[in-house]
């Protein structure tokens, strides 16, 4: 990798829980604690992990959507966080979101080209013929025909929601878009009609995608390079082959053998995790997987493992987990 | 076929339910027929709308009314006749002979009673014991679902529990009476692959236990290929396929299980630049089309597929069929149509 798109450096984002007499501050919630990964050019990178493990908090604080506690992005070398809010605004065009829910990120009482229209509004793009022309480009890019403009969104379907979010963040010409579970709410079959509208945008516009899921295999579809997070923390991250070739972490391994597969001749044997993930208010001490790890050593109750690189030095694939220890270390 | 009938303990046949909406009445489930055979666990899968769920509810005739109702059809559970049952007597079955759990455990538990109010509840209606001996069954039956520590866990509230753990307790509530027929509506769909795992893992082992029929529904074909033996396609209110899950994995019939297990994004050795896709989207039920209701999007398609819709052909033990004119991976002298 060359230079990176976007580089996350040390990520935090801690959200306050508020309690008690005065609703002090009496706890705190590490959603996202010390998170680092690079993206490059035109690549993907895909964020995997259960719910809770802070993987919509990170792609929000990436945007600035949520603001990050401590830690640095860079976006082409500029240092997103340290922006006022002007000069965020003029970066937000590079940098866009499509949403989870299809049904509550359109405005109701907005019809479909207003809604595909406002970015360009926002950042007084162009004549009003040109915004106009623009967003019939668009509808055409995630295959929708012109005739949806006038309408609002009650009269679509999830799947053709989720292609006006699409356009919508297609807009402003974005280097950079996080997709926030894209497809988890669509039905099979209209999850693979959106997943390809993304891989044509992947390919054939060159746009790079922060890709949230909970699932595996759709995250393998897309991605060029993967971390799973656990806890807040991004505790395996290489590229996609080798992160499904050779997983390293437990929790990788374990969350792997958990998905079930539809094929009745491939099934692999199950490692099924004891116990439930634990809060994030009060995180295991040492490594925050020990207390369902099958493999788990005195020391990792106590010591935080370090981010390792478990592969070569030119194709990284980087673990934080004690079994890896003797691999070099990398400074985070 | 009477004897293969007469061995199968829930039979549906013809089975019809309406829905009364602002334009009229739409048919959620629209003439569908099969059999359940006792100690299997069979799938119902498809899409949202397709009605699996309706299907579900209304074999514990728990299908809202109104708007809902069962128009047409018999539901053969023992020899009694579900669809014709009086209101009280299914009160009786339910929870008993046959129950139900739900996706979402948290609207399904009761909020302000503990664990154990809600279990003991059930027990007693439907067993003349103590308190004290429907408390101690309470937390054997929570002991079997894989809750730890159950007689403290008993008095807890739904809220005090992670998903995983509330759904534990929604099966152990729902066997708790040892039924001879479970309907899971889509039991995992809400919770994490690794809890998921816990508890289908979890729902297996109870069915062997139990020696009960399991009646899965998910849109998840990965659940149904790891955890059924059989399994029923439906689409836009019909069946469309049933077969072995060997059988429809593996050999497809119906383009729409086909479409449907190509589309689904899987764990694959390499990566593919697209994935093959269903054109188009299922059609509205207020306006169907007149042929086979798939006839729009499937690849297959042929002219008389648009004439009359096709119906389920059965095979001999009724155990599998396939509702298409020009079915894919055909076996000559497997199919034949009933009378």
């Amino acid at each position: 990798m060359s230079e990176p798109l976007l580089k996350v450096v040390n990520l935090e984002k801690h959200f306050p829980v508020r309690g008690g007499l005065f609703s002090r501050v009496v706890a705190k919630v590490k959603a996202v604690d010390g998170v680092s990964f690079e993206l490059g050019k035109q690549r993907t990178l895909g964020l995997v992990g259960e719910s809770g493990c802070g993987k919509s908090t990170l792609g929000r604080a990436v945007l600035r959507l949520h603001e990050p506690t401590a830690g640095q992005v860079f976006l082409d070398g500029e240092d997103i966080c340290s922006l006022d809010r002007n000069a965020l605004k003029k970066r937000r065009r590079d940098m866009q979101i499509i949403y989870q829910d299809p049904y509550a990120s359109l405005s109701p009482r907005r019809l479909i080209g207003q809604t595909i229209q406002e970015p360009l509004d926002v950042h007084k793009i162009g004549t009003p013929e040109e915004r106009k022309k623009r967003v019939e480009e668009l509808l055409d890019i995630v295959g929708l025909r012109k005739q949806v403009l006038s309408r609002y969104p009650h009269e679509f379907s999830g799947g053709q929601r989720q292609r006006i979010g699409i356009a919508r963040a297609l807009a402003l010409n974005p280097s950079f878009i996080v997709a926030d579970e894209p497809v988890s709410a669509l039905d099979v079959s209209v999850q693979s009609q959106v997943l390809n509208v993304i891989s044509r945008l992947q390919r054939e516009h060159g746009i790079a995608f922060l890709f949230i899921s909970h699932d595996l295999a759709v995250i393998q579809h897309v991605s060029d390079d993967v971390g799973v997070m656990y806890l807040g923390r991004l505790i395996e991250y290489s590229d996609s082959g080798s992160l499904y070739r050779d997983p390293k972490h437990p929790y990788t391994r374990a969350l792997m053998s958990a998905i079930p597969i539809p094929d009745t001749k491939r099934r692999a044997k199950r490692i099924v995790l004891a116990g439930d993930i634990p809060s994030p208010t009060n995180p295991p001490s040492g490594c925050p997987f020990h207390t369902r790890c099958a493999e788990a050593m005195p020391m990792c109750s106590q010591v935080v493992p370090e981010r390792v690189n478990a592969g070569s030095a030119a194709k990284p694939h980087y673990v934080s987990c004690h079994l890896f220890e003797s691999s070099p270390k990398v400074p985070a | 076929m009477t004897d293969e009938v007469a061995k199968a303990l829930l039979s549906v046949r013809n089975l019809v339910v309406e829905f009364d909406t602002r334009y009229g009445p739409v048919r959620a489930v629209d003439d569908i027929s099969f059999d359940i055979f006792p100690n299997e666990t069979v799938g119902i899968v498809g899409e949202s709308g397709c009605g699996k769920t309706v299907t579900g509810l209304s074999l514990l005739r728990l299908v809202p009314s109104p708007p809902g109702r069962i128009v047409q059809g018999s539901i053969i559970l023992n020899g009694s006749d579900l669809a014709q049952l009086p209101e009280k007597d299914m009160a009786r079955l339910r929870g008993d002979e046959i129950s139900m759990i739900f996706q979402e455990p948290m609207t399904a538990l009761n909020p302000v009673l503990s664990v154990g109010e809600q279990m003991t509840d059930v027990l007693r209606q439907h067993r003349s014991i103590t308190k004290r001996a429907a408390r101690d069954a309470a937390i054997d039956m929570l002991l079997k679902v894989g809750i730890s520590v159950p007689e403290k866990r008993i008095d807890e509230y739904p809220h005090e529990l992670s998903g995983g753990m509330r759904q534990r307790v929604m099966i152990a509530m729902a066997l708790s009476c040892n039924p001879k027929l479970l309907v899971a509506d889509e039991p995992t769909t809400a919770l994490d692959v690794t809890t998921q795992a816990q508890v289908l893992e979890q729902i297996v082992m109870l069915q062997e236990e139990f020696h009960m029929a399991v009646i899965l529904i998910t849109h998840d074909l990965g659940v149904i290929a790891e955890t059924c033996q059989r399994a029923i396609v439906m689409y836009c209110g019909n069946i469309v396929e049933a077969g072995t899950t060997a059988d429809l994995f593996e050999r497809p019939r119906h383009p729409y299980t086909k479409g449907l297990l190509e589309s689904i994004p899987r764990l694959r050795d390499e990566r593919i630049p697209e994935l093959p896709v269903i054109p188009g989207m299922v059609p509205d039920l207020m306006s169907l089309p007149a042929g086979c209701r798939f006839a729009d999007r499937c690849q297959y398609v042929q002219a008389d597929c648009r004439q009359t819709p096709p119906r389920l052909k059965v095979s001999d033990d009724t155990r599998s069929g396939v509702a298409c004119y020009h079915p894919l991976n055909q076996e000559p002298g497997l199919v034949r149509t009933p009378a």
